[in-house]
């Protein structure tokens, strides 16, 4: 019930939604998904299964990096924060992104 | 750079990989929680928002897994896969254990057995341009290669111009007296150039010169490089000092390199295949004049000659035929007096020649390893496939947690691998131990022995091959498996249906069987021929005779009469032994390896024929000792002496050819080097006594003659004591020898052995088969019983509840007996019908080493099918009669 007629996010963009997540406030990995699920008035939702993968490439390239603090439920979590080559590939990825979106509308329109 | 970061990161989170799994856990379960709550807020139940959040979490443990992957090095999960292939192999021991001998001993056996063929039969020899050097050979009317006489030799080597270089070599065993202790050593007699032919040249001192080499030259001598470390204490002033070999001094000129090959060493090594036990060598220096009556006529030398570049052995071959018939006319009566002319000259090359007699049971022992491993490869094969088959619920229960099919297929490869050098490692050993029991086994004509040592390409070969078939095979049901049906595999463990998988099974026990049959009929035909051939009278009676060599040596004796004397008082006091019932000297020993043969002409035939017959220098009570029959006349006795004229026995088969009538006796030739001299007085046939095998229990070649050692030319100084006795022979062994060394201590004594085991020893070529064919088709019987065994109790296995249905619906424990045991022996009954054809085509190639067994023999095919059958059906059994047992109402309960 809850999966369904929830649209699938476009291949590759995964990274891009995190990163631009992160760059608002530093957040925990249930945050990033709550975050951009109500950001995208529920349109997007990431799924689990691809969000901790993610995490940990992104954690790996040195674009993100982690830390315990605790919640304001006092729980303990990991909480991701963009580093300085996360927010230049933030950048490269919104530009990438915006050039892709740009052309798709191109073809739209003219075809 | 950001490669660098990345690599450091990476090593951060494997040394600290408990850590990291940690935090992902907690990170995960906090985000699940977070959901529950979510979704409870919601006002979803609190039992089915847990269950929700789960379910839409997804499979923790896979998420795990993947994020993992992308942290981790490749590696790990190898090393991962490697202990758990451990462990699964621990869990399953009789499996592992088996798959594992079965894989040593095919790839064992197979490596040992080409270790020692390869150097033999295909490496070639250890000389520059090795094709280049040839053994060459007289040849009579039958075809079969002579060696040659030095007249011959001489003949070559000044007419002939295909050869680069040319030799004749002959036995001398010299008794060493430098130093404290005399030691009898193996040596060759040699003509100059032998080195030459070879391409060797020595490491120290210099090689033969034809200087050397001529009639009445000097005493040189070139020694071994192990006789100069052993005798020597490799001395390096050894060159130009003399030593004393038969109480004359030598000289030695020489020392020739070592035999062991020294791969950095830019000097070659030395290994004289002609006569590997060979230390020391002198120059031959035969008389160049060629005198008719003299040992330059004796076929007793062999020859070998390097060609020319770009002449081929069959050119030479045709050369020497067209320039050999004006040398001969030229010394008519020297071949007169060596039994004739040579038909033809056969020029072989030296590899072919020195491998000729083993090789047919080389091939045939190859073929032999060949087919067994062939039978490990079909076996491992079916143990895997059994395997996959019992593991496809594993296999599926994996895929269903998220293991992709490639994580499947690498877990079983490593599996597979683990057991590839488990049972390689043992493998080694078993060749090492193989390689040192065939050794010990060979026959002792097997050239190259040395050079056999464990071939590790062989191993890798033969280890490869098993490997990949069986896992190549094993590797399908679990692919099959993991792509299935998930849920119906999962639940495979009632099975209602014989998968696929069980028809390759019986398959390939069907093809294992086959193979079986054929090496257990081999084995069976050989066994044949081996009782056949010891079946064969000798034409004497071993039992109970002692024999040995003695051989004459040192300045104890300066004429032809000290030596005569020295024999006859040796004799006379060897019969005076104790428990000697009857004792001889002869200059030739049946079935020792001996082989000397003289012309002889017949009055009756004069100018005719000069066949080559046995020649035997005896003692008068010869016929005694070795219980020889005396067909008519009379037996040689002590008035045969000079100077009565020389009175001759003839052999049974030869009387009878040449006299019909029967009138043999009275007879009179010419015998040896008076063959074809008209002026020579005539011997007389004074009796003829029955044929006696000289060279072999398979070869008839029945013709020999008899004089006694008086009135022979010459005085053998190499002769072989026979003596009768009632009790144990090899017992009166050191009497007899202290008897002889009464008369004279310094005489050697060799080739001690009774003439049961002579006889026994002549056949050692087939024997050496086939010990290695009955251990083969063993194993090769043992794994196909468990082939049919492990295939037929699987089937049970999965067939339980079908036969409990069967027992419910009232077949009896004997129908379902009958069922198991006839679907087990109809795969046998297959196998053998597939192996039938293949023993046919198989036997064939066996031939060569068969004597009076035909390939087909009857006899021998039933008893073996007979034997697998029988065999099969034990095997069958006990998996039917566990069926028999099968209680209906458990099974049927058990669904």
């Amino acid at each position: 019930m809850l999966m369904s007629d929830k649209a699938e996010l476009l291949p590759g963009t995964l990274d891009l939604l995190i990163l631009r997540t992160l760059a608002r406030a530093p957040l925990h990995g249930y945050g990033i998904a709550a975050s951009i699920k109500r950001l995208s008035d529920d349109v997007l939702t990431v799924e689990e299964g691809s969000l901790y993968p993610a995490l940990q490439r992104l954690l790996l390239r040195g674009w993100v990096k982690g830390e315990w603090k605790m919640t304001e439920t006092n729980r303990r979590a990991r909480f991701y924060t963009l580093t300085a080559a996360g927010r230049k590939q933030l950048g490269i990825e919104v530009s990438e992104y915006e050039r892709m979106i740009a052309a798709i509308g191109r073809v739209l329109q003219n075809a | 750079m950001e490669t660098v970061f990345r690599l450091f990161r990476k090593i951060r989170i494997l040394f600290r990989r408990d850590r990291f799994r940690s935090d992902l856990e907690e990170e995960m379960s906090f985000h699940r929680e977070q959901l529950e709550r979510e979704l409870r807020e919601d006002g979803v139940g609190a039992e089915e928002s847990r269950y929700a959040a789960q379910r839409r979490f997804g499979n923790e443990l896979l998420l795990q897994e993947q994020s993992h992957d992308y942290v981790a090095f490749s590696g790990e999960s190898v090393l991962q896969d490697i202990r758990f292939a451990t462990r699964q192999l621990r869990k399953n021991r009789g499996f592992a254990a088996t798959a594992v001998i079965i894989l040593a001993l095919g790839i064992g056996a197979t490596t040992a057995i080409f270790s020692v063929v390869n150097p033999v039969l295909f490496q070639p020899l250890p000389y520059p341009h090795p094709d280049r050097v040839t053994m060459v050979w007289e040849s009579r009317g039958d075809g079969l290669p002579l060696a040659v006489s030095f007249g011959t030799f001489l003949g070559i080597r000044e007419r002939s111009r295909s050869f680069q270089a040319m030799a004749v070599e002959k036995t001398w065993q010299p008794t060493i007296t430098t130093s404290a202790e005399p030691e009898r050593l193996n040596g060759q007699r040699v003509s100059a150039d032998y080195f030459r032919v070879l391409g060797i040249t020595p490491m120290a001192g210099r090689n033969f010169q034809p200087a050397d080499d001529v009639y009445h030259g000097p005493n040189v001598v070139i020694l071994s490089d192990r006789l100069w470390r052993r005798r020597f204490g490799s001395n390096p002033h050894i060159v130009g000092q003399s030593i004393k070999l038969d109480g004359d001094l030598y000289t030695v000129i020489g020392v020739l390199p070592t035999d062991t090959p020294m791969p950095r060493m830019r000097t070659r090594h030395f290994e004289n295949v002609l006569q590997p036990s060979a230390e020391l060598w002198a120059p031959l220096q035969y008389n160049p004049a060629l005198p008719a009556d003299g040992r330059e006529w004796g076929h007793h030398l062999r020859m070998i000659a390097r060609l020319r570049q770009g002449v081929s052995a069959n050119q030479a071959g045709n050369e020497l035929q067209v320039i050999l018939p004006a040398w001969a006319q030229s010394h008519a009566e020297g071949y007169k007096s060596a039994g004739g002319l040579p038909q033809r000259i056969l020029v072989h090359s030296l590899q072919d020649d020195l491998t000729r007699d083993v090789k047919p049971a080389l091939l045939a022992i190859l073929g032999a390893v060949a087919l067994l491993l062939a039978i490990a490869c079909v076996n491992v094969t079916n143990l895997l496939l059994a395997r996959g088959a019992q593991r496809r619920g594993e296999f599926a229960m994996r895929a269903a947690l998220g293991a992709s099919r490639t994580r499947v297929a690498r877990q079983l490869v490593t599996e597979s691998l683990l057991l590839a050098i488990l049972g390689g490692t043992l493998a080694m050993v078993v060749a090492a131990a193989g390689v040192r029991a065939i050794v010990a086994l060979s026959p002792p004509d097997l050239p190259r022995l040395s050079d056999v040592r464990v071939n590790t390409s062989v191993f890798a070969f033969a280890a490869g091959i098993t490997l990949l078939v069986g896992f190549a095979f094993g590797i399908v049901p679990a692919l099959y498996a993991a792509r299935r049906d998930l849920q119906a595999a999962i639940q495979q463990n009632s099975s209602r249906t014989t998968g696929g998988h069980q028809v390759m099974r019986r398959v390939l026990v069907t093809v294992e069987v086959g193979l079986a049959l054929v090496l257990l009929i081999s084995a069976g035909l050989l066994l044949r021929s081996v009782q056949r051939i010891f079946n064969v009278p000798p034409g004497f009676d071993p039992s109970h005779v002692l024999s040995m060599q003695v051989q004459e040596a040192g300045d104890h004796f300066q004429t032809d009469a000290d030596r005569q004397r020295f024999f006859d008082e040796a004799l006379e006091a060897v019969k005076h032994v104790p428990g000697v019932k009857s004792a001889a000297f002869t200059s030739q020993l049946p079935l020792s390896g001996d082989s000397e043969t003289f012309g002889m002409e017949f009055q009756e035939y004069p100018n005719r024929d000069f066949e080559p017959a046995f020649r035997y220098a005896v003692s008068p009570d010869y016929f005694a000792a070795m219980h020889i029959p005396l067909i008519s006349g009379r037996l040689l006795n002590e008035h045969d002496r000079p100077p009565a004229p020389v009175a001759v026995l003839i052999s049974e088969s030869l009387a009878r050819r040449k006299f019909p009538g029967g009138d043999a006796v009275g007879q009179r030739v010419h015998i040896g080097p008076d063959t074809g001299e008209a002026n020579k007085p005539w011997a007389v046939v004074v009796g003829v006594v029955g044929d006696v095998k000289q060279t072999s229990l398979a070869l008839s070649e029945p013709d020999a003659f008899y004089t006694t050692s008086r009135q022979w030319a010459w005085v053998d100084d190499v002769r072989s004591l026979v003596v009768r006795t009632p009790a144990d022979p090899a017992a009166l062994t050191s009497a007899v020898r202290r008897a002889i060394w009464s008369v004279d201590k310094d005489q050697p004594i060799v080739r001690v052995a009774t003439m049961d085991q002579l006889v026994a020893a002549s056949e050692s070529q087939r024997h050496f088969a086939l010990v290695l064919f009955e251990a083969f088709a063993l194993v090769a019987l043992l794994l196909a019983a468990t082939g049919i065994y492990g295939v037929l109790s699987g089937s049970v296995t999965e067939r339980t509840r079908e036969i409990g249905v069967r027992a419910a619906l009232g077949a009896s424990p004997g129908d379902i007996l009958a069922l198991v045991f006839r679907q087990g022996m109809t795969l046998a009954a297959i196998g053998v019908a597939i192996g039938l054809a293949g023993a046919m085509v198989a036997s064939g190639a066996l031939t060569s080493l068969l004597f009076g067994t035909s390939p087909l023999d009857p006899l021998t095919y039933a008893a073996v099918i007979a034997l697998l059958l029988g065999i099969a059906a034990f095997a069958c059994l006990m998996p039917a009669r566990r069926a028999a047992r099968i209680d209906p109402a458990i099974t049927l309960r058990a669904e």
